[in-house]
């Protein structure tokens, strides 16, 4: 533990990539195994687990500290874990450990034990650690750890230490899991390299351009383009080899737990792009909205009634692979193809192809995207593919656009401010704004912490220091005088939220000092603005 | 011994300062004065202009070198413990503050009631000055720099440790220290020196004239050099070496002509990651001249005071933990601290 925390302050405080490389690749040289794949996990992100709940060390704090200190201390540091490492206050009957266990030793330890016994681990481990110790420990435990490293900067220090490319890692990635034994033994040339034919492999995701109304439209038509709506769900890759089946996000998370009903029913061996979204009203209602598919994505172990009421619907855009067949790099046309027959088959309760819109002109596109506009946000607005593209990784060029509706925009009243994290740390960076109700009280509709310039930052801050009112530990509470231009892709309906609403997300557009704030939008508003939200299937 | 709700009568704020009535005496005023006495070198304490000074005579030094044309018409050396009796039937003293070279606590007796006003200081070791002494008193008025549970500095050992273990990863690499002139550099070096560190240091044009005058005091950093007497390729000798800088110097245009330059910050501050980022520096060094948050409420303790009163700083946490204790604390509204002196 002693030399992984060593390793994440040296990541944490290099600023040069090939320096932070050549730190992690002699940790990886130096640490014997599974330590030093476990380390590996933390830091690319693949650690699926968590070892306590991000709520654990806060609880353990507040047994042993007075709470104005902490709230003074948390304030003044701008986060959590950080805050804690710090000021933990060492027992005097702590149990005294000779020697803190390995990284590996730590992981099983938190993974076997029951809950009570993983509170009496963490707080032995917190009163025998350093600060520095203990903020790698609290990071590794949430899987909060940010020491500036990329994935695919990991993923490079690996095919330097083999000397290989670096798609050679990136191949073999997803087929690997913690803690890596295979992969660092093919390093040190005392295997050969793992083979991850059969594994359930997330493949990097194809992504799109925004559309430049300016330059790109006028490439666009109907015998070179295909246009899709941009559904309000999540983008996910399905992939299945026909014993197992899981679901990753955009970024190549797991997110199979939350998904059995899906997954339950994939018979299929192959591989698409989709987008996930709930069907509150069965296969021929209407769309849930994305703060219902936010219920399902927040469960890890959703209930049977959850998944009755919001169940899991996949919409499929593309196809990567079929019965073992790489169809990447098939032209979209034939993709497209492959997929109608396919999806022909399957249950459509559960699955469901993206329709291609009909389009002639630019006109007609246009007119698309007004109607993706007038639906409340069930519609981000339109995909257009070049019908000859590839599906490769990454963002290629003229290749998919996405054209999306303007933002809906409303005139907010700041209410709440807070410091932010990092460089952020001195500054108030984080609003919290809200509408007027018919009583004449303003109720906080979002949150938003950019939008802004560096020099707006200063001035907002500055209003903030000189606008004072009550103090909640870190909120700080603000006189109601100053008006915010807030931007948002959609609005919801949602009772966690006392104004009853929640924005899908919200930045400052436009701070209005000129503005007087009884000139504000008002809650009704937003509600006209939400509207009827199932209008569209 | 008094109660000091008395003691405020005769121990003021006002906007020049803290100040001693019947004796009509300010102590570290922030603007010109006739009689001031200071606490330390330090700019946010010594300030120029004042007519009669009472100082320690490592203080009225650094005075005069830091403010050439400064020239008080009365200069009053103290050391350490001797005492001096002023107007009004007050009796001032200097104990030693830990801080820096010749920093001290002001010692005000009146009307059978002792004031201590400590200035900056700290309770860890520093080889460059003379150690804390603990002095009994009614009221204790202390700084609050790193008044929160989150500072707890670590040995000075430990923290250089870092910086040895760095040169010998980094061999090639040029590391340079970002230190403050008066007291943070001095203590870098000599710490260095007692590690084990033989070579020359290399030494930023802003660092020389306080180093100088710390050996006038007797101080033996070894060898160092101007960075300045260096052009261009000759620069290459710093690879592997100790090159030191104000912290300005850290992310300017000068730094950037050392030989694969790492920037390393010793300061207080470091202990806030963010903090350590905001200055650019790649090793954090948490090498501190205050108090941190244990030894201020030891050093309360220590004291005996029943009443605190508190200057500068992390204010607010302070006056909850000793009012927390049974221990009548309050803020002082003094202007012109600096908020990142260290
Ligand atoms: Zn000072």
């Amino acid at each position: 533990m002693e030399a992984f925390a060593t390793m994440l302050d040296d990541l944490y405080f290099t600023n040069s990539n090939l320096a932070k490389e050549e730190i992690l690749a002699n940790y990886f040289r130096s640490t014997p195994d599974p330590d030093r794949g476990w380390a590996l996990a933390a830091i690319a992100g693949t650690l699926n687990f968590d070892l306590f709940k991000r709520n654990l060390s806060k609880s353990l704090i507040a047994e042993r500290m007075d709470p104005e200190l902490f709230a003074l201390s948390y304030d003044y540091v701008g986060e959590l874990s950080e805050t804690i490492a710090l000021a933990w206050p060492v027992s005097e009957n702590a149990v005294r450990l000779n020697r803190l266990p390995s990284l590996s030793e730590v992981i099983r330890e938190f993974q076997s034990r029951s809950k009570q016994g993983i509170r009496e681990y963490l707080t032995t481990m917190l009163d025998n650690m350093t600060p520095p110790q203990r903020w790698a420990l609290l990071k590794l435990g949430t899987r909060g750890l940010r020491v500036g490293m990329s994935a695919r900067s990991v993923k490079r220090t690996l095919a330097r230490m083999k000397d290989v490319d670096l798609e050679v890692i990136e191949e073999l990635w997803h087929g690997l899991e913690p803690p890596y034994e295979g992969l660092f033994a093919w390093i040190d040339g005392t295997a050969d390299m793992p083979d991850v034919s059969s594994a359930i492999a997330y493949l990097p995701v194809m992504l799109a351009h925004p559309l430049d109304e300016e330059k790109d439209l006028e490439r666009i038509s109907p015998a070179t383009h295909q246009v899709e709506w941009k559904w309000d769900g999540i983008r996910v890759q399905l992939a299945a080899n026909g014993t197992e089946a899981r679901v990753f996000s955009r970024t190549g998370d797991d997110i199979s737990r939350s998904f059995p009903d899906l997954l339950g029913a994939v018979d299929f061996v192959g591989t698409l792009d989709g987008e996930l979204l709930v069907l509150p009203e069965g296969p021929d209602g209407a769309v849930g909205t994305f703060n219902d598919l936010q219920q399902r994505l927040n469960k890890k172990k959703p209930s049977a009634g959850l998944m009755q009421r919001l169940p899991a619907h996949f919409r499929a855009y593309d196809v990567l692979n079929l019965e073992g067949e790489n169809l990447r790099p098939e032209p979209l046309a034939e993709r497209r193809r492959r997929l109608e027959d396919f999806m022909d088959d399957l249950d459509p309760f559960r699955f469901s192809i993206s329709q291609l819109l009909k389009f002639e002109n630019v006109r007609d596109l246009a007119a698309f995207r007004d109607e993706a506009s007038a639906s409340s946000g069930l519609l981000e607005g339109l995909m257009i593919k070049d019908r000859s593209s590839s599906y490769v990784s990454g963002r290629p060029k003229h290749a998919w656009y996405k054209w999306k509706c303007d933002p809906m925009l409303l005139d907010a009243v700041l209410m709440y401010a807070q410091r932010g994290h990092g460089k952020r740390s001195s500054y108030y960076s984080d609003y919290t704004f809200g509408l007027w109700n018919e009583a004449g009280d303003l109720l906080p509709i979002g949150k938003a912490y950019f939008g802004f310039t560096d020099e707006e930052l200063k001035q907002l801050d500055n209003w903030v220091r000189s606008h004072k009112q009550q103090r909640f530990g870190p909120v700080q509470e603000v006189k109601k005088e100053l008006v915010f231009e807030v931007a948002f892709d959609s609005a919801h309906r949602s009772s966690r939220h006392k104004s009853g609403f929640a924005l899908r997300f919200p930045r400052i557009h436009r701070i209005r000092w000129d503005k007087p704030a009884s000139e504000a939008n008002r809650l009704s508003d937003l509600e006209q603005m939400v509207g009827q939200n199932r209008s569209h299937e | 011994m008094g109660t000091a709700s008395s003691a405020e009568n005769w121990m003021q704020v006002r906007p020049e300062g803290l100040y001693c009535a019947p004796a009509d005496i300010y102590i570290d005023p922030h603007q010109p004065v006739e009689r001031a006495a200071i606490t330390h070198g330090h700019a946010d304490h010594a300030r120029p202009g004042h007519k009669s000074v009472f100082a320690t005579p490592e203080t009225l030094a650094i005075m005069k070198t830091r403010y050439p044309d400064d020239a008080p018409s009365m200069k009053h050396l103290l050391n350490y413990g001797e005492k001096t009796d002023l107007a009004g039937d007050v009796r001032l003293w200097l104990a030693p503050a830990g801080h820096i070279l010749g920093s001290a606590q002001v010692v005000i007796e009146h009307a059978n009631q002792r004031i201590v006003v400590s200035g900056d200081y700290k309770r860890h070791s520093d080889p460059t000055c003379t150690p804390f002494e603990v002095v009994k008193t009614d009221v204790f008025v202390t700084e609050a720099t790193f008044a929160l549970p989150v500072f707890s500095h670590p040995p000075l050992g430990h923290e250089i440790d870092k910086l040895v273990r760095s040169m010998s990863l980094f061999p090639d690499r040029a590391h340079l220290v970002g230190v403050y002139s008066l007291g943070k550099c001095q203590r870098v070096m000599l710490a260095l020196r007692q590690a084990g560190y033989s070579h020359p240091f290399y030494l930023h044009s802003a660092l020389i004239r306080l180093t100088e005058l710390y050996e006038a005091h007797g101080f033996d950093f070894g060898e160092w050099k101007p960075v300045s007497d260096y052009k261009g390729r000759e620069k290459e000798i710093m690879r592997g070496r100790i090159v030191l800088a104000p912290p300005s110097a850290l992310a300017d245009r000068w730094s950037r002509t050392l030989p694969d330059m790492l920037p390393a910050m010793a300061s207080g501050w470091m202990q806030i990651r963010a903090r350590a980022r905001q200055r650019r520096a790649e090793m954090a060094l948490i090498i501190s001249d205050h108090a941190d948050w244990q030894d201020l409420l030891q050093t309360v303790d220590d004291t005996g005071a029943k009443d605190v009163w508190i200057t500068h700083g992390r204010v607010e946490a302070l006056e909850h933990a000793l009012t927390q204790k049974g221990i009548r604390a309050k803020a002082l509204a003094l202007v012109g601290r600096e908020e990142d002196a260290d």
